[in-house]
């Protein structure tokens, strides 16, 4: 009788080990390498950089646990998806913006585009870019107004200008300057270096894969050769960069399989040109990549992989 | 679906990157194989194999000696079951297995004179029918653990066979049994390849090993260097590359249509300790009654590769091997595609290849959270099916959709599940949704 009182052997569906990567893992990774990035704006901008930072990852996380308080769900900050909305965000707006601002582009990102459609992995569209759109919308003034950083290597004398694209100051400003980040801007989209550090440590972590960001720059460098722009400084300047390796491959909002995520980074880079050259706006990668965030699920529908054995019954009966 | 269908056509000899890096673990790769001693009872399902169950043949107090046959059924597709030991058959009864199925099992105990059965002899082999019934008599299956009747498989129309493919590729963590096969008895092993290949016609044999393996790769490339109709082909070692769709289309490029077999493209598989078996009995006529497991786990205390009487229980394996705690979970296979346990009675048979028993920390709970879309399963699914669309249909229950995901031609590997950082029970929900898919099929087909 003593066997009966042992505990009884675990009942388990196979496989029995698991990957250390959990979805945890993965949002720290992002973490990690938006670390450089968030360096170069305290260093570019000072204090206000790491305070505008500070004040936007807080929120997120905070609305984030009010949700699931009120809502009386599991708590889900330890996943830091939050975390990562509230620093992508902040790298999303200038050091000059009023505090209050910052809350509510959280609430709109936090709040209006993930929670209210059910949570991480439900969200149609990457709840930062939706923040900055909207407070873009709601505040274009507060949301165009840069300072110069501290350094740069070209002397621009004025303390308040738009991005790099809104002139012919491009041609002004020095590739080096464009790759160092010593241009106005928002936070994150400043120095190009910092984020291409961030990339080259998700794509050894094997966080995201290479072909959305590389097929998303690419296609804006050709469109700029066609069309006669500088394509470097298209290339490093804006939130090109800071778009394609860390928002256009949130994996809950781009396509699933490698040709989907190349189909979708060619939109992006389209639509992104598009703007740059033709619109009225200066900036085209969070417009650019919001609608094609819309046009995943028929992205998703039409680029299925074709299981191997299923390669007749996909193309019509071909016989072998 | 023209505008971004995929065009391009299978190419020949392509390595397909998919599938995934998993630790190896396999601590007792270096390991000479010990023979366990015979244990107090042996216990032989008459279901060890895929087909119909064996009918026991031998009344209880019977004497039974090495290779008397046990269990027969009068079907085509099934396999005879032999007594590996000399002894008493002391009970038949019903056992139940950890997935629910249950079935008869004839108890034997040794008498420890392992005297051979009087009508054992050397099969004669003059041709391939003649090879196959040898076979059939054989009591070999499947040994790296589909447990298919092996004449069964090599009783086909080979007039469009080209290859006789050999799975030496062993991607499940921690085994090492198929290694030490090929290791240790490399000569068996060429004997029977030698004799399939002479008497099938087939014009060539490849034994595909993962390159984490160049002991066994050196070994046979040098056993085999006097015939050039086999050769040893050097696969990179990431798992599933032992699944048989996987393999074979990793090595000639071909893939097995929906619903169809190897040989429809022109292959045979068969596992390298399968085809060393049927060398053996060639050779000395006795029918399969021992096989090579790994031991291994946490809680195991020297963990090796022991050569077991088919048949032997769980629990005597354990005492002989040492345990350091008390076994928390106890699995039979690989931690991939093993079953978990819950009787420590239940015996190692003709499939199973490994056994691992883990103490309370080796229990992985997973705890399951939002899926996050991340595409993990299906980037790494190495039959580039789409597992979480597929959990998605089953859990609606949308069969017509799972069968436009092609859910039945799932492997079962467990790489999705394994990949998923949401901890997504993937591999289980897919299984579930073949077997679903598979039942609705053949509904239809009965209708007609």
């Amino acid at each position: 009788m003593a066997e009966e009182s042992k505990k009884p052997l675990a009942l388990l569906a196979a496989p029995q080990i698991a990957s250390p990567v959990t979805t945890q893992v993965i949002m720290r990774n992002v973490l990690i390498a938006l670390a450089p990035a968030f360096i170069a704006s305290v260093a570019l901008f000072g204090l206000p950089a790491l305070i505008v930072t500070a004040v936007s990852v807080v929120s997120c996380v905070g609305f984030e646990y009010l949700w699931c308080r009120l809502r009386k769900l599991p708590n889900t900050i330890g996943d830091l998806s939050a975390a990562v909305t509230g620093v992508l965000l902040a790298f999303n707006l200038p050091s000059t913006i009023p505090l209050y601002m910052v809350v509510v582009g959280a609430f709109v990102a936090i709040i209006m585009t993930k929670e209210l459609f059910g949570g991480i992995g439900k969200n149609f569209a990457n709840p930062a870019i939706v923040g900055r759109i909207f407070l873009a919308v709601a505040f274009p003034v507060a949301m165009t107004t840069f300072v110069a950083p501290h350094f740069t290597l070209t002397s621009v004398d004025v303390v308040s200008s738009a991005t790099p694209l809104a002139s012919t100051m491009t041609n002004l400003l020095s590739h080096l300057d464009l790759l160092l980040g010593l241009h106005m801007g928002v936070l994150g989209e400043t120095s190009a270096l910092a984020i291409l550090i961030g990339f080259v440590y998700l794509l050894v972590t094997k966080t995201i894969r290479w072909h959305t960001t590389v097929a998303y720059v690419a296609t804006v460098v050709v469109l700029s050769l066609l069309t006669g722009n500088d394509p470097v400084a298209q290339a490093l300047s804006g939130g090109l960069l800071l778009g394609a390796v860390f928002m256009a491959t949130d994996y809950t909002t781009s396509p699933a399989t490698v040709k989907g995520k190349v189909l979708f980074a060619i939109g992006c880079g389209l639509i992104t040109c598009l703007i740059r050259f033709f619109g009225n706006l200066n900036e085209g990668v969070a417009y650019s990549i919001l609608f094609m965030n819309l046009l995943v699920p028929y992205i998703d529908l039409h680029t299925k992989n074709t299981p191997i054995g299923g390669e007749g019954k996909r193309r019509g009966g071909r016989d072998e | 679906m023209g505008l971004f269908g995929r065009g391009a056509p299978s190419r020949r000899g392509s390595v397909e990157l998919r599938g995934i890096h998993i630790a190896h673990n396999k601590a007792t790769a270096e390991m000479q194989t010990e023979r366990m001693p015979l244990p107090k009872q042996i216990i032989l399902p008459m279901q060890q194999h895929v087909g119909a169950a064996c009918k026991p043949q031998v009344k209880r107090r019977a004497h039974v000696d090495v290779g008397t046959l046990v269990g027969h059924a009068d079907a085509r597709m099934t396999c005879d079951i032999f007594s590996p030991v000399s002894g008493t058959v002391k009970q038949i009864r019903t056992i139940h297995y950890s997935n629910g199925w249950s079935s008869e099992a004839v108890i034997i105990e040794p008498d420890g004179e392992q005297t051979m059965d009087a009508s054992l002899h050397r099969p004669e082999v003059t041709d391939y029918a003649s090879l196959v019934e040898a076979v059939r008599h054989s009591g070999i299956v499947g040994l790296g653990g589909a447990g298919f009747p092996t004449w069964l498989k090599m009783d086909t129309d080979l007039t469009n066979i080209d290859t006789w493919l050999v799975n030496g590729a062993e991607c499940e963590p921690y085994l090492s049994s198929d290694y030490r096969e090929m290791v240790e008895r490399p000569d068996t092993l060429l004997e029977g390849i030698k004799a399939c290949l002479d008497l099938s016609g087939v014009p060539r044999s490849l034994i595909c090993i993962e390159d984490n393996k160049p002991k066994a790769i050196e070994l046979l490339r040098s056993a085999a260097a006097d015939d050039e109709r086999i050769d040893v082909f050097v696969l990179p070692a990431r798992y599933p590359q032992g699944a048989s769709r996987v393999i074979l289309r990793n090595v000639t490029g071909r893939s097995v249509p929906r619903g169809g077999h190897l040989t429809d493209v022109g292959a045979l598989l068969f596992n390298v300790t399968t085809m060393s078996e049927i060398g053996r009995y060639l050779r000395d006529g006795v029918p399969l009654t021992k096989r090579r497991i790994t031991v291994m786990g946490d809680a195991v205390q020297r963990p090796q590769n022991l050569e077991v009487f088919i048949g032997t229980p769980i629990s005597e394996i354990l005492e002989y091997c040492g345990l350091v705690c008390d076994p928390a979970k106890v699995v039979i296979g690989g931690p991939m595609m093993g079953v978990t346990q819950v009787e420590l009675d239940s015996p190692i048979v003709r499939a199973n290849s490994g056994l691992l028993a883990f103490g309370e920390d080796g229990v992985y709970t997973p705890h399951t959270t939002a899926c996050i879309r991340c595409d993990k399963c299906i980037d790494s699914c190495p039959i580039h099916l789409a597992p979480i669309n597929i959990q998605k249909a089953y859990l609606r229950r949308d069969v017509a959709e799972l069968d436009e995901l092609m859910a039945d031609l799932c492997v079962e590997c467990g790489t999705c599940s394994y990949v998923c950082p949401a901890r997504q029970p993937l591999a289980q929900a897919t299984r579930l949704a073949r077997a679903m898919l598979r039942a609705e099929q053949r509904k239809a087909k009965g209708r007609g």
